[in-house]
C-alpha cells in the first residue's frame, strides 16, 4: 500500500518513519507521524464522499424545479454532505492529521503522551465513519446534520439512530485526540521550551483540544438522548409528552458552536506558522495572538444561542447571546491585525503555502464580518435559515479551514514525504481554489438576503441566476481540489528530494531530516530559541540604505 | 433571467432592517479595506528582493494592540445596540394588532382570520394595519418566513409563537417555510397578498363564512365543561377567567406570572404546572383531547373575555374583531 519513497539512497541508520512497508506496520503503528497519515487517508476518503454529495446538490440546484434528484434524495444528499464534512473531515482535518504529525516534532518530543490511545482514536474515527456510511447505504437520513427534534426523533426514518451512533463513536476519537494533545503539551515539551516559546500552532492545538474534551461529551449525551427517545419514546424532546424540542437545540449548539472553533482555531495556528515563515519575521504581538486563541476557546462556549434568535427563545436571551457573539469577534480581529502587522517590513515570498495563508486571511475576515451581520439580532431574523447563513459558514469552513489545511499540507508536505511538489502547480491550484470558492459562495450571500431559504430542493425562479453562478463556481473549486491530488501523487515518485528545511523556516520540526526518523530526535533538543527567530531586519542582507 | 439585488420592502420594519444591514455592510467594507489594503501593500512593498528599509521600530506594539482591540470593541458594542433596539421592536406587537392564527404541518400552512375565514398556503392582509400571527405546529418545527417583511419566526409543536408586522405595500409576496421539516420542505411555500383595507374587508366577507375562533372557543369551553368550575358563582373552585388575559396571576409559592397565550395554553394542557394561589390542583389535563386548532380557539375565547364582561353570558365573545370599526378606530 505504500507508494512513498524507498530509502535506497540512505544508509540503514538513517531509516525514517516510512521505512517499514508491511500492512501490519501501518495498522498497528503507534508512531504519531504514521497515525497522522492514517488520518490523512481517512479524511481524504470522507472528503471525496462529502464532495460528491455537494456536487449532486449543486447540480440539482441548476434548475428551479430540481430535475436531477428527487426531493427525498436531495435531502439525503445535503444531510450526508453536512454530517461527513463536519465530523469526518473538518473536525479531524488539521488537529488529527497535521496536529498529530507536527505537534511532537514542534515541542521536541518523540511521540504524543499516549501513543496507543492515539491509534485507538484513529480506529474509533474509522469505525464511526463506517457506521455513518452504513446508515446512508441502509436507507439514508434526511434530517440535515443538525438532527433537530422532533423531526429526527419522531418523523424521520429509523436510520437516524444508526447515523447518530456513528457520530457518537467518532466523538470518542475527538475526545482521545484532545486529551492526548493537552497532556502532550503539558508534559512532553523539551527542556527550555516554555509556554511563550511554543509555536502558535501548538497554542491553537491546545485551545482546540480543550474544546474537544469539554464540548464533545455534551454532544455524546445529546445523541444518546435522541437514541433513547427514538427507542423508548421517553419524551425528553417530544412536546406531546411535555418534552421540549428547543432543549435539543440548546444542547446541540452548546456543542456545535464550540465545534466551529474546533474547525477554525487550528487553521489560525497554521496561518501563524505560514505568515511568519514566508515573511521571514517574528509574529507580531505573540502573547496577544496566543491569548486570543484561548479567549476564542472560552468565549466560544457562551454564544450558542445566536443560532436560535428565531427559535422561540426569550428576546433577553437573544440580547445576551448577541452581545457575547460580538465579543468573540474581537480576539479574531486581533489575530487578523497581528498577521497583517507581521507582514510589515517582512521579506515576503509567495510560495504555495503563503498563497493559501493570504487567501485564508481574506476569506476568514469576510466570513467573520458577515458573522457580525448574523449576530445582529434584527438582521438575523431575516437571514436566519437562508443561503446567507450557508455562505457565511462556508466562508469560515472552506475559505478558512480548508485553505488553512491546504496551506499547512503544502508547507509540511516535504517534511511528511521527503519530497517537493512543483511549486508552480501549487500556486495555480491555490489561485483556482480562491476564485472558485468566491464564485461559489459569494452569490449565496445575495440570494440569502433576497430570502432564498436553505435546504430547498426546488425554489422560485428569481433565484436561478445565483444558483447557476454558484454551481459554476463549485466546478472551478473542484478543479482547485483536484490539482493538488495530481501533483502530490506525482511528487511521491518524481518530486525532488526535500532537504530537512526547504523553506528555511524556524521551529524544531525543521531540524530533523525529511522524512523524520522514527523517533524524531536522536537527542532531545536543547538550547531552545524564541519562536520564529528569523534574522532581525537590522542586519544585512535584509536592509538597504533608506 | 432576473438577478434582483434586494427583496421587496413591504412592511414598516423592512426599511429598518435594510438600514441596519447597510450599516453592517459599511462596517464590513471598512474592515475589509483596513485589512486587505495593508496586506496587499505590504505584500508588494516588502516582497523578497525588493530593496526597501526593513529596520523596525520596536516601540509602540502595545499601543497598537490596544488600538485594534478597543476600536473594534467600540464598533461591536454600537452594532449590538443598534440591532438590539430594532429586535426589541420586532418582538413586541402593539396591543391593537389584528390577530391571525397560523398552524403549520407537513407540508402546508393553515391560516384562520379572526372572523373565521380560513385559507391554506395563502395569507391575505390589509395594508397599514398591525398584524399579529399566533402560530403553532401540529408536527415538527417549521418557520414562517416572509422575506418582503424581513420577518421570520419558528413555529413549534407544543408552543405558541408570535410575529407581527405592518404591511405597507400592496401586492403578492412569497411566503416560505424556513426550518427544514422533511421531504417536501421546499413545497411548504405560498403567498402573502397585501390589499387595501376595504378590499380586505370585502375579501373577508365573501366565500364560505365560518365561525370565528373566539366563538368556536366559547362553544368548546362549554362542551368540555370548563364553565362548570370557571364561571360565575362556581368560581370558588377555580379562578374566574374574566379579564385574565394579560393580568398578573399570583401562583402558589409566591411567584407571579403574566397570563399570556403561553400561560393559557399550558394551563389547559398541564394544569398542575402553574397553580393559581389559593386554589387546589384539581383541574384535569386536556392533553390529547383538544386539537391545536381548538386550543387556539380556546385561547382566542379567553382573550376575548374582557374584565367587565361576564363569562357565562352566551355570545359575549362574538365580535372580537369587527373589521369596519377597527379600521375607523385605531390603525396608525
Amino acid at each position: 500500500m505504500n507508494a512513498l519513497p524507498a530509502t535506497r539512497r540512505e544508509p540503514p541508520e538513517e531509516a525514517n518513519y516510512l521505512s517499514a512497508h508491511t500492512l501490519r506496520s501501518w495498522l498497528l503503528t503507534t508512531d504519531h507521524k504514521r497515525i497522522g497519515l492514517l488520518f490523512l487517508f481517512g479524511i481524504i476518503g470522507y472528503f471525496l464522499i462529502g464532495t460528491a454529495a455537494a456536487a449532486l446538490v449543486r447540480l440539482d440546484l441548476v434548475t428551479p424545479q430540481g430535475d436531477l434528484l428527487s426531493a427525498e434524495m436531495y435531502n439525503r444528499m445535503f444531510t450526508l454532505h453536512g454530517v461527513v464534512m463536519v465530523w469526518f473531515f473538518l473536525i479531524p482535518s488539521i488537529p488529527s492529521v497535521l496536529g498529530n504529525f507536527v505537534l511532537p516534532l514542534m515541542i521536541g518530543a518523540r511521540d504524543v503522551a499516549f501513543p496507543r490511545l492515539n491509534l485507538l482514536s484513529w480506529y474509533l474515527f474509522m469505525i464511526g465513519g463506517g457506521v455513518t456510511l452504513y446508515a446512508i447505504l441502509a436507507g439514508g437520513v434526511d434530517t440535515g446534520w443538525t438532527f433537530y427534534t422532533p423531526y429526527s426523533t419522531t418523523y424521520a426514518n429509523p436510520q437516524v439512530v444508526t447515523m447518530v451512533a456513528g457520530i457518537f463513536i467518532n466523538g470518542f476519537s475527538s475526545i482521545l485526540t484532545g486529551l492526548n494533545f493537552i497532556i502532550t503539551t503539558h508534559k512532553l515539551r523539551a527542556p527550555g521550551l516554555t509556554w511563550f516559546r511554543l509555536p502558535l500552532f501548538v497554542w491553537t492545538l491546545y485551545a482546540t483540544a480543550l474544546i474537544l474534551v469539554l464540548a464533545t461529551p455534551v454532544l455524546a449525551m445529546l445523541l444518546l438522548l435522541v437514541a433513547v427517545e427514538r427507542f423508548w419514546g421517553i419524551g425528553v424532546f417530544d412536546p406531546a409528552q411535555g418534552g421540549d424540542p428547543i432543549l435539543f437545540q440548546h444542547l446541540f449548539w452548546f456543542y456545535s458552536h464550540p465545534a466551529v472553533y474546533i474547525m477554525i482555531l487550528p487553521g489560525m495556528g497554521v496561518v501563524s506558522e505560514l505568515v511568519t515563515c514566508f515573511a521571514r519575521k517574528r509574529l507580531f504581538g505573540y502573547p496577544f495572538v496566543a491569548g486570543a486563541s484561548v479567549a476564542i476557546a472560552v468565549l466560544g462556549f457562551l454564544v450558542w444561542g445566536h443560532h436560535m434568535f428565531v427559535s422561540g427563545q426569550s428576546i433577553y436571551s437573544g440580547f445576551v447571546f448577541s452581545l457575547l457573539s460580538y465579543m468573540v469577534a474581537i480576539p479574531s480581529a486581533i489575530k487578523v491585525f497581528n498577521w497583517t502587522a507581521t507582514l510589515y517590513k517582512g521579506s515576503i515570498s509567495f510560495e504555495t503555502p503563503m498563497l493559501y495563508a493570504i487567501g485564508f486571511i481574506g476569506l476568514f475576515t469576510a466570513g467573520g464580518l458577515t458573522g457580525l451581520m448574523l449576530a445582529a439580532t434584527a438582521v438575523d431574523v431575516h437571514v436566519s435559515d437562508t443561503y446567507f447563513v450557508v455562505a457565511h459558514f462556508h466562508y469560515i469552513m472552506v475559505g478558512g479551514m480548508v485553505l488553512a489545511f491546504m496551506g499547512g499540507l503544502h508547507y509540511w508536505w516535504p517534511k511528511i514525504t521527503g519530497r517537493m511538489y512543483p511549486d508552480l502547480a501549487g500556486r495555480l491550484a491555490a489561485v483556482v481554489t480562491f476564485i472558485g470558492f468566491n464564485l461559489t459562495f459569494f452569490p449565496q450571500f445575495v440570494m440569502g438576503y433576497l430570502g432564498m431559504p436553505r435546504r430547498y430542493h426546488s425554489y422560485p425562479e428569481e433565484f436561478q441566476f445565483y444558483h447557476i453562478l454558484s454551481t459554476a463556481g463549485a466546478s472551478i473549486l473542484g478543479v482547485g481540489y483536484l490539482l493538488p491530488v495530481v501533483y502530490f501523487l506525482w511528487s511521491l515518485k518524481r518530486g525532488k528530494r526535500a532537504p530537512a528545511n526547504p523553506w528555511d523556516a524556524r521551529g524544531l520540526e525543521w531540524t530533523v531530516a525529511s522524512p523524520p526518523p522514527t523517533h524524531n530526535f536522536h537527542d532531545i533538543p536543547e538550547g531552545i530559541r524564541p519562536p520564529y527567530d528569523y534574522p532581525t531586519p537590522a542586519t544585512p542582507p535584509f536592509t538597504s540604505p533608506s | 433571467m432576473k438577478f434582483p439585488l434586494l427583496p421587496d420592502q413591504a412592511s414598516l420594519g423592512a426599511g429598518e432592517v435594510d438600514r441596519l444591514m447597510l450599516l453592517l455592510l459599511g462596517v464590513t467594507v471598512f474592515f475589509l479595506l483596513v485589512t486587505a489594503g495593508p496586506i496587499l501593500v505590504f505584500c508588494f512593498r516588502y516582497r523578497r528582493g525588493n530593496r526597501v528599509n526593513r529596520v523596525l521600530d520596536p516601540r509602540g506594539g502595545f499601543r497598537l494592540e490596544l488600538t485594534w482591540t478597543l476600536i473594534p470593541l467600540t464598533i461591536a458594542l454600537g452594532l449590538f445596540g443598534a440591532s438590539a433596539a430594532v429586535y426589541f421592536r420586532q418582538r413586541h406587537p402593539p396591543e391593537d394588532a389584528i390577530e391571525i392564527h397560523v398552524i403549520g404541518r407537513q407540508w402546508m400552512w393553515k391560516v384562520q382570520h379572526p372572523q373565521g375565514k380560513r385559507e391554506i398556503n395563502e395569507l391575505h392582509l390589509p395594508a397599514g394595519v398591525p398584524i399579529k400571527l399566533l402560530m403553532t405546529s401540529q408536527d415538527v418545527i417549521h418557520s414562517f418566513f416572509i422575506p418582503a417583511f424581513r420577518m421570520k419566526q419558528d413555529v413549534l409543536p407544543g408552543w405558541l409563537t408570535t410575529q407581527w408586522f405592518v404591511p405597507t405595500k400592496t401586492g403578492s409576496f412569497p411566503l416560505f417555510c424556513a426550518e427544514y421539516c422533511g421531504t417536501d420542505h421546499s413545497r411548504m411555500v405560498g403567498h402573502v397578498t397585501v390589499m387595501p383595507r376595504p378590499e380586505y374587508v370585502q375579501w373577508l366577507t365573501t366565500g364560505v363564512q365560518e365561525e370565528s375562533p373566539a366563538l368556536a372557543g366559547e362553544r368548546r369551553f362549554r362542551q368540555l365543561g370548563c364553565s362548570g368550575c370557571h364561571v360565575g358563582q362556581s368560581a370558588v373552585r377555580a379562578p374566574a377567567l374574566n379579564g385574565v388575559f394579560g393580568s398578573v396571576v399570583p401562583l402558589q409559592g409566591g411567584r407571579t406570572v403574566i397570563a399570556d397565550e403561553r400561560y393559557l395554553r399550558d394551563s389547559i394542557l398541564l394544569p398542575n404546572k402553574e397553580i393559581v394561589d389559593g386554589y387546589a390542583p384539581m383541574m384535569p389535563s386536556y392533553q390529547g383531547q383538544i386539537s391545536e386548532e381548538e386550543l387556539l380557539a380556546l385561547v382566542a375565547y379567553l382573550k376575548s373575555l374582557g374584565a367587565g364582561s361576564a363569562g357565562n353570558a352566551p355570545g359575549v365573545a362574538a365580535p372580537v374583531f369587527a373589521p369596519a370599526s377597527r379600521q375607523e378606530g385605531g390603525a396608525p
